[in-house]
């Protein structure tokens, strides 16, 4: 048992759901009680889409169980083909069917229905969505992909936006345009947009794009086995990884990519003046792995910000994070469990999260701004304008993310100096952000694992008062250093000598 | 409304379509996202599945900031295995939860779909917990499952688990049974209290205040969906007073006054408390209810609240009913605004969503209540909706919210109007 109170991802049949979703002419029967179909509201209301997601779940109840669930299963097929005539059938069990174990997939199988029925095998209690995503896209991807002649022209397919993503639509239009721009013709888009029929053809594109690898990976690597089609490894988020994603392409193609030229604005932007208090602020990160990967790219080179402390919530990839980690000289968070992130962001006291909503809803707890750079996101970051992560444009986007929650160059410098001030205190939050306060007026009485490595420090009085004149954005980072220093100099307590003789240490 | 019995029985006699389809409602743990604001030191663990947790997080999206106080212990594998451990594992869990957070006195084991498949006897592990944390923290236990319970049917199953832990009392008085926010519950206790009646309610704010239980309590209903708590609390010696839902002002008015009859209470005590309060929700409802009247309304199965809605939006601000659809119809409570609602609507039980579909799109009514899943796959569609979720969540019972719920429901009209695209 798991205790959770947020959790980053769903269950694996939701990552069903989202392929499902992002294609056409598919259809999912879902064995599972009533209650599972919240999930619908995932896809109409935080992503807004104006169609049901073409699931069709079995609503068996208690007094089904032992009676005819199986049963229950079959007409569900029937209806479900009927009424919706799709091109495929992916059928499979929620937590409970699982439990159950009614096997969904033997019985569709069984009912000789004239469209391809491809059965799901997604361990409730051990997996968990981006799995489920990916298992589903895999699974449709070996059923369905034929072999076939390349075209004659250059070709790639881009593979991985499914419904449901973080900001998928836009990626897709980005590097769809990066690589038409090049002469290369986009052979299918997928999952997102494709029908089974259409993922018959995967096999005539001459190499694949892989967006996402969370949920393209496992396809890519069977497509390269299978079909010939060698990948691109380089997920093009940031300035840099989108330099290193071309080359991958132009090696992949033999095409050439034109200059961005003043499309690209992310490294002037971080150039200009402005952008001088920027520097080394000490940023979080946290999300899934590909997104920390990028962003602690960008963070380091692109931003000269300073990586304190990064984790991923994917196992799947713990070993790309911990790799990660070393390189940045941090210790590598994996984990689920978003206690456990909250105690690690408390213990790293960063200026700035970037995180997901759970590091959002920390941050606020925390009084520490955060910006949002993985799923799981809530309905504003599904936005209306055009705003992807990925190419040259997610680039600018992500510079604009990043740098809004912060307190603006000549603000921060306006705070040193007004400290005192009545309307300028430091518990107003960055001015731009009215009515927010960092931290909420009625918060509940949480217990927090201290931060304090060493439990026997304690902070005299009149240094705690001192402390609390340092403006809040840096606050953390002086408080953190204090104690690092007393620890060194072998300390039991912290006066307000001990703070300035730690802040000429850390001088530079 | 006024005391002469009605000439027509309205719908009370009305054939009912029975559905046995896919259901497309939430289970009995969403429950949880109101119950847990309401009682302020109780705390709810659910005993499920990664995928209860991701419903509860999903359905309390609006809420994201606030640190909730219900979790998911997540079942794994190995405590599918064997069950021994799972009871381990669970106390092991609460452990770590009390420390984190002191201030809980109740504590509610919940049970889900995964947890009662595997027959994990939470009501044992309740009174385990009771003993062990005793005096500081109570443990119950209720199933929220969605092979068990439909949404509001969680509030009811949390609320009957309670009944067997009130104190017995022989005082005459009068129950106030269904989780209302504070505001509502201040009005309404108001006006009780001023005709003179003892009145205390379930759940209680804070676990030190419950409520006592007895053959002199009288119970007044303030949700549909509690038919399991009302007998819980009937077995312990309590008697129902039947009545109309209070929601509008003649809904409010038929509610208070079987309280007043039950309490023997003049008419001029009872006129003098309700005169002003139901003026000012008759007026605020003739002005909102401008925009309502003669359109017509279909609801989807939902929170229960259905019957009593279709009877406040019918009688008191003119809308025309085309199908009143339900979960579950528990005649025994809604049965007096059945009554009330005129003949002609379609009466559904249960679901069977995609014929409903159809028919709600054949029928192209005005507005659809509906939850947030089909919400705008329909809006897309051309059709009006009202989420169903809002009327859970918003101050909606009483006089002075009489108006407040016409505009739930003239809001989507109102918006529709205003934009220019
Ligand atoms: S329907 Fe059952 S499994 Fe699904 S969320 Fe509700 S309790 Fe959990």
């Amino acid at each position: 048992m798991k205790l959770s109170i947020w959790t980053y991802e769903g269950p694996p049949h939701v990552g069903a759901m989202r392929v499902a979703t992002g294609m056409t002419g598919l259809h999912y029967v879902l064995h599972a009680p009533q209650g599972d179909t919240y999930a619908d509201l995932l896809f109409t209301m935080i992503e807004r889409r104006n169609h049901r997601p073409p699931v069709t779940y079995t609503t068996f109840q208690a007094r089904d169980l032992g009676a005819d669930t199986a049963n229950l299963f079959k007409e569900a097929c029937h209806e479900a083909y009927a009424r919706f005539k799709p091109e495929a059938l992916i059928v499979g069990a929620s937590c409970t069917a699982e439990l159950i174990q009614d096997d969904p997939g033997g019985l569709a199988e069984s009912m000789g229905l004239p469209v391809p029925v491809i059965p799901l095998e997604l361990p409730s209690y051990q997996r968990k969505e981006n799995f489920g995503a990916s298992e589903t896209f895999f699974q449709l991807t070996r059923r369905l992909a034929r072999d076939m002649n390349k075209t004659p022209e250059v070709s790639c397919n881009v593979l991985g936006p499914t419904g449901l993503g973080y900001r998928h639509r836009d990626d897709v239009t980005e590097i769809v345009g990066l690589i038409e721009a090049m002469g290369i013709t986009v052979n299918l888009v997928a999952p997102m947009g494709a029908s089974p029929t259409d993922l018959t053809r995967l096999g005539q594109a001459h190499f694949n794009v892989m967006l996402y690898p969370e949920i393209a990976e496992e396809t890519c690597r069977w497509l390269d086995r299978n079909h010939d089609q060698p990948y691109t490894k380089t997920v093009p988020i940031g300035v840099g990884a989108t330099r290193d994603f071309i080359a991958e392409v132009e090696a992949l193609s033999g095409m050439k990519a034109a200059d961005p030229g003043d499309r690209l604005r992310l490294p002037w932007y971080a150039a200009s003046v402005d952008s001088t208090y920027l520097t080394g602020k000490r940023v979080f990160l946290f999300g899934d792995a590909t997104h920390v990967k990028a962003a602690a790219r960008i963070a380091k080179d692109e931003m000269a910000f300073e990586v304190v402390g990064l984790g991923c919530y994917n196992r799947e990839f713990a070993r790309d994070i911990r790799r990660l980690a070393k390189d940045y000289g941090v210790a590598p968070l994996i984990t689920e469990d978003y206690l456990e992130v909250e105690a690690a962001i408390k213990a790293a006291q960063p200026e700035m999260i970037l995180g997901t909503q759970m590091e959002r809803h920390i941050g606020k707890r925390l009084g520490i701004p955060c910006a949002v750079i993985s799923a799981p996101v809530h309905v504003q970051d599904y936005p209306a304008r055009y705003s992807p992560q990925m190419g040259w444009e997610g680039a600018n986007v992500i510079f604009d993310t990043w740098v809004h929650p912060l307190v603006m160059g000549l603000e921060e410098h306006l705070l040193h100096m007004f400290r005192e001030d009545f309307e300028f205190h430091d518990a107003a939050g960055p001015s731009h952000h009215g009515g927010h306060a960092p931290r909420g007026v009625d918060e509940p009485q949480v217990v927090i694992p201290d931060p304090v490595a060493d439990g026997n420090i304690i902070w005299l009085a009149d240094a705690e008062k001192e402390l609390r004149k340092v403006p809040f954005f840096v606050r953390g980072k002086a408080r953190k250093n204090t104690e690092a220093f007393a620890v060194q100099q072998g300390l039991t307590s912290i006066s307000v000598d001990t703070l300035y003789e730690a802040k000429a240490h850390y001088a530079r | 409304m006024n005391r002469e019995t009605p000439i027509s029985t309205g719908c009370l006699n009305a054939p009912v379509l029975k559905q046995r389809g896919q259901h497309e409602v939430f289970c009995g743990l969403t429950g949880i996202i109101w119950l847990h604001r309401k009682m302020q030191d109780a705390f709810f663990l659910v005993v499920g599945s990664r995928t209860c947790a991701h419903l509860l997080q999903s359905a309390a999206g609006v809420m994201i900031f606030a640190e909730p106080r219900f979790a998911t212990a997540i079942l794994e594998e190995k405590d599918l295995a064997g069950l021994a451990d799972a009871q381990d594992e669970l106390d092991a869990q609460v452990s770590q939860l009390l420390q984190r957070r002191p201030d809980i006195r109740q504590l509610f084991l919940v049970g889900s779909c995964p947890s009662e498949v595997i027959k994990l006897d939470l009501s044992r592990a309740a009174e385990r917990l009771s003993e062990v944390h005793a005096p500081n923290v109570r443990v119950y236990s209720y199933s929220g499952s969605g092979i068990e319970t439909t949404f509001t049917q969680g509030e009811d199953a949390c609320l009957a688990a309670m009944v067997p832990t009130l104190p017995p009392s022989e005082a005459h008085q009068l129950l106030l049974v269904g989780a209302l926010p504070d505001v509502v519950e201040d009005q309404l206790t108001g006006m009780i209290e001023a005709m003179g009646i003892k009145v205390a309610c379930l759940p209680a704010r804070r676990s030190g205040d419950m409520p006592t239980i007895g053959s002199q309590t009288r119970l007044a209903v303030a949700q549909p969906f509690l038919g399991d708590t009302v007998s819980a609390l009937t077995g312990r010696g309590a008697g129902l007073i039947p009545a109309p839902f209070p929601f509008g002002e003649q809904g409010t008015t038929a509610w208070l006054r079987a309280i007043a009859d039950a309490f023997d209470v003049t008419d001029e005590t009872f006129d003098a408390i309700t005169a002003a309060p139901r003026a000012r929700a008759r007026k605020a409802l003739d002005k909102v209810s401008e925009t309502l009247r003669g359109k017509s309304i279909f609801f989807f199965p939902d929170s229960q609240l259905e019957v009593p809605l279709a009877r406040f939006l019918t009688t008191e601000c003119g809308m025309i009913p085309v199908e009143v659809g339900t979960p579950y119809l528990h005649r025994g409570l809604v049965g007096p605004d059945l009554a009330l609602i005129p003949e002609g609507p379609l009466i559904s039980e249960g679901q069977d969503v995609e014929k409903q579909l159809d028919r709600c799109r054949a029928a192209r009514p005005d507005l659809t209540v509906c939850g947030l899943g089909l919400a705008n796959p329909l809006e897309a569609d051309g059709l009006a909706t009202k989420w169903s979720i809002e009327l859970v969540f918003s101050p909606v019972h009483g006089y002075e919210q009489a108006a407040d719920l016409a505009g739930l429901f003239a809001r989507p009209f109102l918006r529709k109007a205003a934009l220019q695209l």
